[in-house]
């Protein structure tokens, strides 16, 4: 972040505090995430000795070998990959042909349907557990990977956000040429429009990723047998027994954390950026 | 931030109106292109809200009868002393949670926002690291570091002759480790909004300021508080939301005794309440009730967000 205007020695200057406080911050954020490496690659004699071991022990893949007799974890974490990739990416497409639907074309009830769309985000739909779950039942949905994937599609936040995008950075002329070129509202949208605006509906596909692959509540309703479980709802059942080795349950943690660790040091700077640029709803 | 969410529906006027014949493809592309988020929120959203003050209206079982017994849930409710020791618990949690988060992250958005910060990438993207760990890791690598017998900080506060502390047993202590979990979980994420906002200031503003002597703790005071009092308010809505929902970390911290988090349910949440009362007992139209009572919090809250924030523009 540079600044365009003169500099002046009174702001110049970062005071050393400042990084004393950052630095701070920054350690505060990691360690949990450092500790679960710790937990999770020593025994129980060794995690439970004081003082604590502060280098990783050896016995990761003996841990990660009791994590995966106890529970189907590599079945979860594909379980998980496939929801949360399908919530991102259906997400980011339906969004942004919604979002491009209320900035560019013309239709009757088209302003009256956006303020819709922007006041369902004020229902707060998470407490209608018990009826969703009614519902999951009556479709026979009840223990499938769709009960999580399908209601997660919809998002009135990301209808919002596309439609901003779309609005701000694609012109109406450029639309109006390629029409004239022959092409349907699909084309349109498809070749033209949607290309544009691919970072932006990118990141709004990443934070549904993020967040349906860390959902607990939802999935630990609905899904019943482990080989249906997400990597979330596995950590849980590692907990039940907590007693059998205290790294178990941290080590599951640990299996289910490193996947969103890799994509956070690859994209997390895109994230960063997200909300920078338009305030993401959590 | 409030302001921002509301739509502009004049910002993007429609094009020019497409030759004959086009129209109506284009009308029913156009509808075409919103179904499905209208259908999926109908279906997965408005009608399970809609529904629940129905079955709160009924005792439902879900492998057995469903019997009408009027507003009889909402007797038994407010007669429940469980459900005030969740209400209790919440508020209690959800203060212990926001105001150091909200602090914390108005501290580090100020110096974030230094126009001459070194490294200020790897500091924005630390502080995300907790928002993308899962609710589940998080309470378990807390529970972990609390515990009684073999938890770091125990051992720390031994160290200086302080008894081990047994938090997740007691209720202030529960409350406080799970406010923890949720302050660290959020300030980052809150820090990256305040930030969003801060960067709207000209930094001219804050130049003049310095060159008229201000100091660090007068900008902050003068200028950034200021500046940042919308998003502010709309992150207490958010967080106060949140707070209401709260649910994995008390579920995950007290392994003897999930549903009520603790023999003598010392920190149980709302949402837990909801939880043990639908799937724990199957009293679905109890349930039910609590998650009326839920919503009618929100509502409350929404209420006196909007009363704050009309106040607020009145004062400027």
């Amino acid at each position: 972040m540079t600044s365009t205007a003169p500099r002046r020695r009174h702001l110049g200057r970062v005071r050393w505090w400042t990084y004393l406080l950052l630095g701070l911050a920054a350690a505060i954020c990691l360690f949990p995430l450092y500790w679960m490496f710790i937990v999770a690659t020593t025994d129980t004699a060794t995690a439970t000795k004081m003082p604590p071991e502060v280098v990783p022990g050896g016995n990761f893949f003996h841990l990660a070998g009791l994590v995966l007799e106890t529970v189907p974890f590599v079945q979860a974490l594909l379980n998980s990959l496939f929801v949360a990739t399908a919530i991102g990416v259906g997400q980011a497409v339906l969004c942004a042909l919604a979002g491009f639907a209320f900035a560019k074309l013309r239709f009757p009830g088209r302003n009256t349907l956006f303020l819709i769309v922007v006041l369902t985000m004020t229902v707060p739909t998470q407490l209608s557990v018990i009826p969703q779950y009614l519902i999951m039942s009556e479709l026979g949905w009840v223990d499938t990977l769709q009960a999580l994937i399908v209601p997660g599609l919809a998002s009135a936040f990301g209808i919002f956000w596309m439609r901003q995008h779309i609005s701000a950075t694609i012109s109406d002329e450029l639309l109006q040429a390629a029409r004239i070129d022959g092409a349907g509202t699909w084309q349109v949208f498809w070749r033209i429009a949607f290309p544009i605006v691919r970072p932006a509906a990118f990141v709004l596909g990443l934070f549904g990723f993020v967040t349906a692959w860390n959902d607990f509540l939802w999935p630990f309703i609905v899904l019943k047998s482990p080989e249906r479980y997400t990597a979330q709802i596995a950590i849980k059942a590692l907990q039940n027994s907590y007693d059998v080795d205290l790294g178990l349950a941290m080590s599951g943690s640990f299996l289910a954390t490193i996947p969103l660790v890799v994509l956070f040091v690859l994209v997390g700077r895109r994230m960063v950026a997200g909300i920078l640029d338009g305030a993401f709803k959590g | 931030m409030t302001t921002t969410l509301l739509p502009a529906p004049s910002a993007a006027l429609p094009p020019p109106a497409s030759p004959r014949g086009r129209g109506w493809g284009e009308r029913l592309s156009a509808y075409a292109y919103i179904a499905p988020f209208f259908v999926l929120f109908a279906v997965f959203g408005l009608f399970p809200f809609a529904f629940t003050f129905y079955v709160a209206l009924f005792d439902w079982n879900p492998i057995g009868d469903q019997v009408f017994i009027g507003v009889d849930n909402f007797t038994r409710m407010f007669a429940d002393p469980r459900f005030w020791n969740a209400a209790g618990n919440t508020v209690s949690i959800w203060a212990l949670s926001t105001v150091p988060q909200l602090l914390l992250a108005l501290v580090l958005a100020h110096v974030l926002n230094h126009a001459r910060l070194r490294a200020a990438l790897f500091f924005r993207m630390s502080v995300l690291v907790p928002y993308i760990t899962s609710v589940a890791a998080t309470a378990v690598v807390f529970a972990q570091l609390f515990d009684r017998d073999y938890g770091l900080l125990n051992w720390l506060l031994g160290l200086v002759g302080v008894e081990p502390i047994d938090f997740v047993q007691s209720t202030w202590g529960s409350h406080v480790l799970i406010a923890t979990m949720v302050t660290w979980r959020w300030f980052g994420y809150t820090t990256l909004l305040y930030l969003a906002s801060l960067q709207a200031v000209p930094r001219s503003v804050f130049e003049a300021a310095a060159i008229d002597g201000a100091g660090p703790w007068q900008l902050f005071r003068h200028i950034t508080v200021p500046a940042l009092r919308p998003v502010i308010i709309f992150t207490v809505v958010t967080s106060t939301i949140g707070g209401l929902q709260i649910f994995t970390e008390p579920l995950l911290i007290a392994t003897g005794a999930p549903l009520t988090c603790g023999a003598v349910r010392q920190c149980q949440t709302l949402t837990l309440f909801l939880y043990e009362q639908g799937f724990g007992q199957f009293e679905f139209g109890y349930g039910s009730a609590i998650g009326v009572a839920l919503f009618v919090m929100v509502v409350a809250i929404a209420a006196v967000n909007y009363l704050l924030s009309t106040r607020i523009k009145a004062d400027r």
